[in-house]
């Protein structure tokens, strides 16, 4: 039978470093998803798994054991992602005001099911581009609901717990994210007519 | 006809709405809703295109490879080195077992030469000076730190909630650390010490693994405790006998 978390946490909180470092294999993937989607970037991301595993272990003192570790490290890692977000969007400003938007207006797929298709294999690097700009104008609730809801199937509950919120308040911050998204991205998509 | 809200449409895609039989229902009869849902559906869809990296089975090892270096030291080793390892803890306590034995066949050599012939194991359990006096020392030092962290909270008197995250990091230190000075009492035969040690490593386990703020009522609970059990007067006795067998055994320099 595999050993649960909380095994690993309670003996980690006594300084056993090999239980940290069970803990840190076994969320490593799932939080370099998570980051990925947050930052959009590989290398961030990677920063970001790094980053929120040594805030963990700073922090494994103020872990309440009755949340789950998963859990409150995605909450971890939320916040990491959004600091190095915030980061990189004060540095996109100043591309974006040296003329980096020209011709995005063009651009208009046409996406008529759920399958990767070859037009949007093919103009995928420009759809990233759009997409990673309209994840940027969501705030750092409605971006973190978002990716949690949308990508990692979190339910509302769950969500709500990662951002320590109501899950009404959860509930309204996904559905705020996709309707910034649905009105940034709708030009992008047209019906085969 | 009520068409449904953008909210309605978005939670029917995530599977939240609560009426999903309804919606279902609504947007087969509505084009006006259906359009809007197709165009929901068409933009996550268009967001679901971001593709994402993989990584494989072995990314967590690589990651703890590059985090290991830099994982703060959270125990202090008599205050000031870091924190061992579980297997340098070990390691350290082979090296004291080791160090105890030479130890013990150091005065056996040269012990007057008509004392018993004793072997070197059974001279170090049964003449535990030296790792007692080790031992004496480190404890002195843990019942201080103890000390300190227990009358902090026993003397706390706050209005409302009080923070407690340096008590509780402070706790989880100490708790890592008399793990080992148990474990050296017991192998010397001080089971009076081991026992104590146990007590105070109990109370600073709840302090350490409780919340980082405590109410009012949860510090009073706390301090009452800490009276009924006596532990700071437990400290005290301890810290005082740790002290007077600290100097008995300090080298007199005979010889």
């Amino acid at each position: 039978m595999e050993t649960t978390d909380a095994t690993f946490v309670a003996r980690a909180r006594t300084g056993d470093s090999d239980a940290f470092r069970v803990l840190v294999e076994r969320h490593s993937r799932a939080l370099f998803r998570l980051a990925f989607r947050m930052t959009g970037n590989q290398q961030d991301a990677e920063d970001v798994v790094q980053e929120s595993f040594l805030r963990a272990y700073k922090q494994l003192g103020k872990f309440d054991e009755r949340a789950t570790f998963g859990t409150w490290l995605y909450r971890i890692a939320a916040n990491c992602s959004l600091d190095l977000v915030r980061s990189r969007k004060r540095r996109s400003e100043h591309v974006a005001q040296a003329g980096g938007n020209e011709g995005t207006d063009e651009i208009v797929l046409q996406l008529p099911g759920h399958d990767p298709t070859p037009e949007r294999m093919a103009l995928s690097g420009e759809v990233r581009e759009r997409v990673l700009e309209a994840m940027q104008e969501l705030s750092a609730n409605e971006r973190t609901a978002f990716v949690l809801r949308h990508f990692e199937g979190m339910c509302i509950e769950e969500v709500s717990r990662v951002l320590d919120c109501q899950p009404g308040a959860a509930k309204h911050s996904v559905f705020r994210a996709v309707q910034k998204l649905r009105r940034s991205l709708e030009p992008l998509v047209s019906t085969a007519k | 006809m009520n068409h449904l809200t953008e909210e309605q449409l978005v939670l029917h895609y995530y599977g939240e709405e609560g009426d999903a039989l309804g919606a279902e229902r609504h947007l087969d009869d509505c084009p006006e809703c259906r359009e809007i849902y197709t165009s929901l559906q068409r933009v996550l869809n268009v967001v679901d295109s971001l593709p994402v990296p993989e990584r494989g089975p072995e990314y967590g090892a690589e990651v703890w490879r590059r985090i290991a270096p830099a994982i703060p030291a959270r125990r202090k080793w008599f205050g000031w080195l870091p924190v061992p390892s579980f297997e340098w803890r070990w390691a350290a306590a082979a090296i004291s077992m080791a160090g105890l034995l030479a130890a013990a066949f150091y005065t056996g050599r040269h012990y007057p030469q008509n004392a018993p012939f004793r072997p070197a194991a059974v001279t170090a359990a049964a003449d535990p000076q030296v790792g007692e006096r080790v031992l004496l020392v480190a404890v002195g030092n843990y019942l201080e730190r103890s000390q300190m962290v227990l009358i902090e909270l026993a003397n706390a008197d706050p209005k409302g909630k009080l923070d407690i995250s340096n008590e509780q990091e402070r706790a989880a230190d100490l708790v890592s650390e008399s793990r080992l000075y148990r474990q050296t009492a017991e192998h010397t035969g001080n089971a009076a010490v081991a026992g104590t040690l146990d007590e105070i490593d109990r109370v600073l386990l709840d302090i350490a693994r409780g919340p980082s703020e405590v109410s009012r009522t949860e510090l009073e609970g706390l301090q009452q405790r800490l009276k009924a059990e006596g532990i700071l007067f437990k400290i005290r006795v301890l810290g005082s006998k740790v002290r007077t067998q600290e100097g008995k055994n300090a080298p007199s320099g005979r010889g």
